[in-house]
């Protein structure tokens, strides 16, 4: 059997994205998808798995056939994942497990929303808070900024971290977006900006929060072998690890450190690394303490330390350590479920040297981190280059 | 409620009495909220209602501003509070300004409706001094 580290990325493609009001989430999605092939340097008949993640727009019933459908493609095996997050991750480390086992040989997996166009503000609050308990959370009215101001409100009073120290996240956010001409905030921002920006759930406010987007993204996985014959260089799978502690934060064991460690250092013990070897982090910053705490856990900073390692610039450009060279989520684009995808293909472009401005140099390791719920359910990825 | 289950609707049924109703379970002494079918430390099914003496301390909270839809009237307090069983729930805090609270506060039970269109739920109030 093939191990991990013979699975490689070869296609990747991102669609227009922002504010994309004349393609829904299905179109998007097979833009993605044709797109990634035609990457890859492949046709849509050489794909023979196929894994998509559903919309919270429009979602349908089978919604992996549904785009094979769409996109006239009849591969030998579908498979719709009903959330993103780190469900991202998940899709894309059982893709490779289905390429390691034989039961496929290529696989794409591609995921699109719409929120942003597609579905009110007022409806897309209903259904982003929808993930807290129907009888025991939701009758409070939690929103989901809400939901991380818990666990901002907690760290705080663990830690001392500060308003201001969140508040460095949107800022390290804004400067790598400013460099990234796809992003759809590039505006820079001070740390007094984010301070005076709306409260939506007290410590957060409005800069504290992920943006809402239209997008689509998606990438070819298949075995390193294969690989060789395609365009680009190839960059291949080389950890990977899962944390579930709970899913709902009233359940949550601790507030303040995650199942992100146990994630972690499954996958930099299964690519034999250490978090100072990491040369890009493409972290899930749907808020700005779930950036912090991410930072912590995987180890980049010690536990209760996240504020000041923030402060510091610590992921700036020119900082420490790389983080989000597109702008994430905080800034980049976040359609719903997908917004973990564009970590992916922007570290595919990093790979590639196609990052422009933002253009990384020399690099070898990338750790990319994806959380589901609040600060629920948890994967890392690690990706390199092939040996 | 729709499809509520027998358990749940034991939970209901308790609130619309007046009480904040958790399992204890028989096997291994320790309570649970949300309730459940099986005891989530041991398994055990041996589970029986007590009713939640009603003292507890605030874990987090947040002050909603924008408020999750047209049936909450914001500002209002979401907080987690751990009851003296042991078991944390979500609640609001209530008739507390919150610029004085801190995690870690005494609070004691009450019941009150928290949105538009619902009923009456299990809120909190900071404790008498």
């Amino acid at each position: 059997m093939l191990t991990l580290s013979d699975i490689a990325i070869v296609g990747s493609y991102e669609t227009q994205l922002g504010v994309v009001p004349d393609r829904g989430p299905m179109a998007l999605g097979v833009e993605a998808t044709l797109g990634a092939i035609a990457d890859a340097g492949l046709k849509p008949a050489a794909v023979d798995g196929l894994i998509t993640c559903n919309s919270l727009v429009a979602p349908v019933m089978y919604h992996a056939e549904a785009t094979a459908e769409y996109a006239g493609m009849a591969p030998g095996h579908c498979l719709s994942v009903g959330t993103g997050g780190g469900t991202t991750f998940t899709a894309l480390r059982y893709a490779a497990a289905a390429i390691q086992t034989g039961l496929a040989h290529t696989v794409v997996v591609s995921m699109a929303d719409s929120m942003r166009s597609f579905m009110t503000r007022e409806r897309a609050m209903v259904v982003q808070s929808s993930s807290g308990h129907a009888l025991y959370e939701q009758p409070y009215g939690p929103t989901v900024p809400a939901y991380y101001a818990l666990i901002a409100r907690a760290h705080m009073d663990a830690f001392g971290t500060t308003e201001s120290q969140f508040a460095e996240a949107m800022v390290s956010s804004r400067a790598w977006a400013a460099l990234n001409p796809s992003a759809q905030y590039r505006e820079r921002v001070s740390v007094a900006d984010v301070l005076a920006s709306k409260p939506i759930a007290d410590p957060l406010k409005l800069l504290d929060c992920s943006i809402v987007s239209d997008g689509g993204a998606a990438v070819v996985l298949t075995s390193l072998d294969r690989a060789r014959d395609l365009p680009h260089a190839p960059v291949v799978l080389r950890g990977y690890g899962e944390g579930h502690h709970y899913e709902h934060i009233s359940q949550a064991p601790s507030l303040i450190a995650s199942a992100a460690a146990d994630s972690g250092r499954a996958a930099l013990a299964q690519a034999g690394l250490h978090a100072r070897d990491i040369g890009l982090a493409q972290l899930y910053d749907c808020f700005s303490p779930a950036l912090l705490i991410q930072l912590e856990d995987l180890g980049f900073c010690a536990k209760g330390e996240g504020g000041d390692y923030l402060a510091s610039g610590a992921i700036r450009p020119g900082g420490a350590l790389a983080v989000n060279t597109h702008g994430g989520m905080l800034s980049h684009c976040h359609p719903g479920n997908p917004g973990a995808m564009f970590g992916v293909t922007e570290a595919i472009r990093q790979y590639r040297g196609g990052a422009g401005e933002r253009q990384l140099h020399d690099l070898e390791h990338t750790l990319l981190h994806a959380q589901g719920g609040i600060m629920s359910s948890h994967a890392t990825l690690i990706l390199g280059r092939p040996r | 409620m729709s499809g509520v289950d027998v358990v749940n609707q034991a939970y209901a049924d308790g609130l619309a009495a007046g009480q904040l109703l958790l399992q204890r379970c028989a096997d291994c002494g320790r309570h649970q909220f949300y309730p459940r079918i099986a005891c989530s430390h041991c398994t055990g099914s041996k589970l029986n209602w007590v009713r939640a003496a009603g003292g507890g301390q605030i874990a987090s909270f947040t002050v909603v501003r924008r408020g999750v839809s047209a049936d909450f009237t914001a500002p209002y307090v979401v907080a987690l509070v751990d009851l003296d069983e042991g078991v944390r729930m979500m609640t609001h805090i209530v008739d507390a300004d919150p610029a004085q609270l801190e995690i870690g506060m005494p609070v004691s039970l009450d019941f009150q409706q928290v949105a538009v269109s619902s009923g009456s739920q299990p809120v909190f109030r900071l404790a008498a001094p």
